[in-house]
């Protein structure tokens, strides 16, 4: 399979300075491999991260947090780990709030050639003080613009041989939007099966998004396998 | 967990009254979750949709059967329905903003005098989270607040303008607390409905907010 890579092989393909996409809805869904080596990857600094969330408190995104090599996050929902907040005050990380639903789209629209969109979401609120505000057709909406990245870390659940992907229940969330935007797509897969043994019906996220696979080996609950 | 008398439970077995067979909705964090708790769904005709991806929400599993990769937004472990769907989250919000979730019940910090609410942050302290609440108040064709009355120092959470930052400026259609039920309309709140352990006079007191009577005021049942 020329996809298939170690998790050391991904972590060369990160620099410092670069914005990483990383799947998953607090942990699940959240790719533990490649977060764990990026753990140990400390070639690379300075990171800007767009996720849900940021990890928990050194867990999942919260060690690389710890590690001091996150500059920016861009999220829906860090409250779920107090380490952000008192990074944020001490100054040592950049954050920028999205509604969950325009943080998800935005990371379409930056797949899908969009140059932004129109949503009603935050309208009238503190999340959106100097963006563009527009009424359309009597009802007030915010311009909100395409996120990008440089490398994108996802968690699938089954890979074939040429990258096509499936997912597990609600472990899909934020994943298949950041395999189209970013330049480098990395899928850690649960299982890796044969071309043509997946019901192209079943496939989520066809391969020409995927660049690199990555087999899991860390689950959920933190037991490491394999 | 709350205990099975508890305020929250009643404002939730109250807040459960409202959902009808064919409604599509969306269950926000705290007493909201306990809402799934009280409607009757044998039919499975009442289908729960979670804004991390899945449509038609099942019942908590039994310990032991929990699936770590099965979950609501709430982070906790649930269960597939009969006929239930999974997808991303960009196709969640595009459900929830589009109008497709019919009902949604949230909980708020407070709530002003039109009606508009505040449920994400807190002023003061650092600006963290968000989540999917912004999209749900924009989105969800009828909003459903279920909150107790007071905070708990005892001060009214439904105020004449919320010292709290608003949460988007759409009304909501109903308030449930462990006082009273009040409807809204174009100039304010409309007191429905006063619980059975509470007068009016105690509602006056703690309701922070101007609100007219409904012609039709009922007392609450939860049988």
């Amino acid at each position: 399979m020329k996809k298939l890579i170690s998790s050391q092989e991904a972590m060369a393909l990160i620099k410092t300075g670069d914005t990483l996409m990383v799947g998953g809805f607090g942990l699940v869904g959240a790719p533990l491999t490649l977060i764990y080596a990026l753990e140990n990857a400390e070639h690379a600094t300075d990171l800007t991260i767009i996720s849900n969330n940021l990890g928990e408190p050194n867990r999942g995104l919260g060690k690389i947090l710890r590690a001091g090599r996150v500059k920016k996050a861009i999220g829906s929902f860090f409250t779920s780990n107090p380490d952000v907040i008192e990074y944020f005050q001490k100054g040592l990380l950049e954050t920028q709030l999205l509604p969950q639903g325009t943080l998800s789209e935005a990371i379409r629209a930056g797949g899908a050639g969009i140059g932004g969109f129109y949503t009603k979401s935050s309208a009238g609120t503190l999340l959106s003080e100097n963006k563009e505000v527009r009424e359309i057709d009597g009802e007030l909406y915010v311009l909100e613009k395409p996120l990008h990245a440089n490398v994108a870390l996802i968690r699938a659940f089954r890979a074939d041989s040429l990258g096509n992907l499936t997912y597990y229940k609600s472990t899909r969330n934020f994943n298949p939007m950041m395999a189209t935007a970013a330049d480098i797509v990395i899928a850690e897969v649960d299982e890796l099966v044969e071309t043509g043994d997946l019901n192209p019906e079943e496939i989520i996220t066809p391969h020409v998004y995927v660049d690199y696979v990555v087999r899991s080996e860390i689950k959920l609950g933190g037991a490491r396998v394999g | 967990m709350l205990a099975k008398d508890s305020t929250s439970h009643k404002i939730a077995q109250r807040a459960a009254q409202e959902i009808k067979p064919g409604d599509f909705v969306n269950l926000g964090v705290g007493i909201p979750t306990l809402v799934a708790d009280y409607f009757q769904n044998d039919a499975n005709t009442v289908f729960l949709q979670t804004e991390n991806g899945q449509l038609g929400v099942g019942p908590s599993p039994m310990p032991g059967t929990e699936d770590l990769y099965l979950v609501n937004a709430s982070k906790l472990p649930v269960t597939e329905m009969i006929g239930a769907s999974y997808f991303s989250s960009a196709d969640s919000f595009g459900m929830i903003r589009g109008g497709h979730i019919g009902v949604a019940i949230l909980g708020v910090l407070q709530v002003n005098r039109l009606g508009q609410i505040a449920n994400w942050a807190v002023p003061g302290k650092a600006i963290m989270g968000v989540g999917g609440a912004m999209d749900l108040l924009v989105g969800a064709k009828k909003i459903i607040v279920t909150t107790t009355h007071m905070t708990k120092d005892g001060k009214p959470k439904i105020v004449d303008q919320c010292s709290y930052p608003l949460s988007g400026t759409r009304k909501v259609d109903l308030i449930i607390t462990d006082y009273a039920t009040f409807s809204v309309d174009e100039e304010g709140l409309i007191l429905e409905e006063l619980a059975s352990e509470v007068t009016l006079e105690q509602v006056e007191k703690n309701t922070d907010a101007p609100f007219r009577q409904s012609a039709t005021l009922k007392i609450r049942s939860l049988d």
